[in-house]
């Protein structure tokens, strides 16, 4: 579908309307011209809100396809030195809901070296088949190999819908193999849910702003999207699992590569925010790096973890490995307490599924209080020392 | 050493509202500005290019304001600046957008080295980079934090989930460039000065420069996915509001601490 100017309608009110309506600058008007520049991000609000008529919306021949010789939900078993990433088991829960609806299967791809024991772990979160391909060279994650097998298993099998975690490697695999499949990919989605029609419907958060979309991929199979650790749920482990393990043949054409390893690193292991119980989280409202004494005062009384937005840690105020949001960690901890935070979507997208939510905010607007449990409506510096305080006469009590 | 480096305009904000009556998206003024995650790719290919004596080339997808992202670059250090501009690339997504930009990178010369930063502060994806290596049939690799060139390879560091991975990849591949590894250098007064406009460095790409002249490979006709709708994201309901004086809020915070177990 493409945007047509009718020309004949537009008089310079009009323009003027339509230029002023467009939230991207892509509508221009020059020399008694209305344009629309490579700025346009087809959300369709001229045609909609604009003056009625000016600018529609041609409907185009569009190549379809036949949506029912692509079957089943896909999997992709993020797997390091054999061991597999949580996210997958989440994704397996999300996908058994997905598939419910189409009466489709729930099958994971395994890729990897000696994944036997591996795959037995995979096969108890009860899924129906496991494709493995298993080969010496494919026991690191090397981004040509692995698409080369992953194009090899599409065209056997041809999946309707593939999910991948938003991991590090799922996010270097996964593009990879939907341009070679000249597919749709939609990253980090927050949300999953599956039309009749098999069209699986994407949604996360958009154009860098506070405002969610609704992603669809309708004239293209498979359909590709990540999702990140701690957004969905794994499904409870079965004791009799009854999926039924297909291990596929390899060609070694498939295994050419311009990559060499020389050497892998255990990274040390340093404190993960997605995994701790109760976070505090630290925003704007906290000015300066001497009022973080405090606020890690309160952190080690709650035996919390500490968090914070993009702003803090672009701020050099603290390292970005506490950075929580969508360029940062998912977390979905028992508790978070927000200090000063103002709640854009590319932070609570983030921790929005935290158990319980506690924003402290003097500004009663602030957003993060659409998502809160308990809203405080109170100054951080002033609430903040008054609670150190209480808490610790508590404890010097007992 | 011939580089490329991909960099972003993005929203100088994410403070981005849909008016709840009229449903039209609302943006706040403030300027627009270079991803910040493509800095540290551009700084990583201007060290490269004093090292090998090389030359290094920006290139962004986007309106013609996106010229003033370009012209940062210049005055930090590159040679050369491509913008590719066309009311045909609008409304693309991550296929049509990755598909474009190696139309794009195909039609320079030699090309030894493609730099991207981790990913965009609007669109938060990094999946570009990876998807523009595939249709240039280029290896690549993400996360890199560390580059540095072996004749015709590059020794790089990775970072990945659990592990850090050294390796080498054969030239011309692609790097995704990790965030936070180097020091961005400021733009320099005097090559502001000395290139002003950069009316010789910055060419404009339109369609008709593209080798492929498939219009359906572009823009929204080359997207495979669609918006269906865009919304609001939900509020909590059943929110309890603490108010009143510091001493009140602090005593019902605790109640609601002990309440939870959380003391």
């Amino acid at each position: 579908m493409a945007l047509k100017i009718n020309h004949n309608l537009v008089n310079e009110e009009i323009a003027k309307t339509l230029v002023d309506i467009c939230p991207f600058k892509a509508i221009e008007y020059h020399d008694n011209k209305l344009s629309i520049n490579a700025g346009c991000k087809n959300c369709k609000i001229c045609v909609k809100k604009g003056p009625a008529g000016v600018i529609e919306l041609v409907k185009e021949e569009i190549k379809t396809i036949n949506k029912n010789e692509w079957k089943n939900i896909v999997i992709y078993a993020d797997i390091e030195e054999n061991k597999v990433h949580p996210v997958t088991y989440e994704l397996i829960g999300k996908a058994k809901e997905l598939a419910q609806v189409i009466n489709h299967q729930v099958h994971v791809l395994a890729i990897g070296h000696n994944l036997t024991q591996t795959v037995d772990k995979i096969l108890h979160y009860g899924v129906d088949k496991v494709f493995i391909y298993d080969h010496e060279k494919l026991e690191h994650f090397d981004v040509e190999r692995y698409t080369n097998i992953f194009e090899d298993f599409i065209n056997k099998n041809k999946p309707s819908s593939i999910l991948f975690g938003a991991t590090n490697i799922g996010r270097s695999l996964a593009p990879r193999v939907a341009a070679r499949f000249k597919t749709g990919l939609t990253a980090d989605c927050t949300a999953l849910e599956m039309k009749e029609n098999t069209d699986l419907v994407q949604i996360r958060p958009a154009f860098g702003g506070n405002i969610m979309a609704q992603i669809i991929n309708p004239n293209h199979r498979p359909q590709f999207c990540t999702a990140r650790y701690k957004v969905f749920n794994a499904p409870e482990k079965t004791i009799n699992p009854t999926g039924e393990i297909i291990n596929c043949p390899i060609e070694d054409k498939w295994l050419k590569t311009n990559v060499e390893i020389l050497e892998i690193i255990n990274k040390k292991k340093e404190e993960d925010i997605s995994e701790s119980e109760i976070i505090i989280a630290i925003g704007r409202g906290v000015k300066s790096k001497e009022d973080f004494d405090l606020v890690f005062e309160l952190a080690e009384l709650l035996n919390a973890s500490i968090g914070c937005t993009r702003p803090v840690a672009e701020a050099g105020l603290l390292n970005n490995k506490h950075q929580i949001g969508l360029s940062g960690k998912t977390v979905k901890p028992k508790l978070i307490i927000t200090l000063g935070v103002s709640g854009a979507i590319q932070f609570t997208s983030g921790m929005k599924d935290a158990e319980c939510i506690i924003a402290v905010n003097n500004d009663p607007a602030a957003q993060i209080f659409d998502i809160a449990h308990f809203a405080v409506f109170g100054d951080i510096y002033e609430i903040v020392p008054e609670l150190i305080k209480i808490i610790k006469e508590g404890k010097s009590n007992v | 050493m011939n580089i490329i480096v991909c960099i972003k305009q993005v929203p100088g904000t994410s403070n981005v509202k849909v008016d709840p009556i009229t449903g039209v998206l609302i943006r706040d003024g403030v300027q627009a500005k270079m991803n910040p995650y493509d800095l540290y790719a551009l700084e990583t290919s201007l060290q490269l290019k004093e090292k090998t004596n090389g030359k290094v080339t920006v290139i962004s997808m986007g309106p013609p304001a996106a010229l003033s992202i370009l012209k940062e670059a210049i005055y930090m250090g590159a040679d050369e600046g491509i913008l590719i501009s066309d009311r045909k690339f609008g409304g693309a997504d991550v296929l049509a957008t990755a598909y474009t930009i190696s139309q794009a990178i195909n039609t320079i010369d030699d090309v030894d080295l493609i730099l991207t930063g981790k990913q965009t502060t609007d669109g938060d994806t990094g999946q570009v980079g990876p998807e523009t290596a595939e249709f240039l049939n280029l290896p690549h690799f993400g996360y890199v934090t560390n580059v540095e060139v072996k004749e015709n390879k590059i020794e790089f560091i990775s970072n990945l989930e659990t592990k850090i991975m050294k390796a080498n990849i054969t030239l011309p591949c692609l790097l995704c460039i990790d965030s936070d590894i180097n020091t961005p250098r400021l733009p320099s007064y005097k090559r502001k000065v000395k290139f002003g406009n950069c009316e010789k460095q910055i060419k404009i790409m339109s369609f008709n420069d593209m080798e492929d002249q498939d219009e359906t490979k572009y823009g929204l006709k080359g997207s495979a996915t669609q918006v269906e709708k865009i919304f609001q994201p939900e509020k909590t309901t059943d929110r309890l509001v603490l108010q009143g004086t510091k001493e009140q809020m602090a005593k019902d915070l605790l109640n609601v601490l002990k309440e939870r177990k959380f003391i």
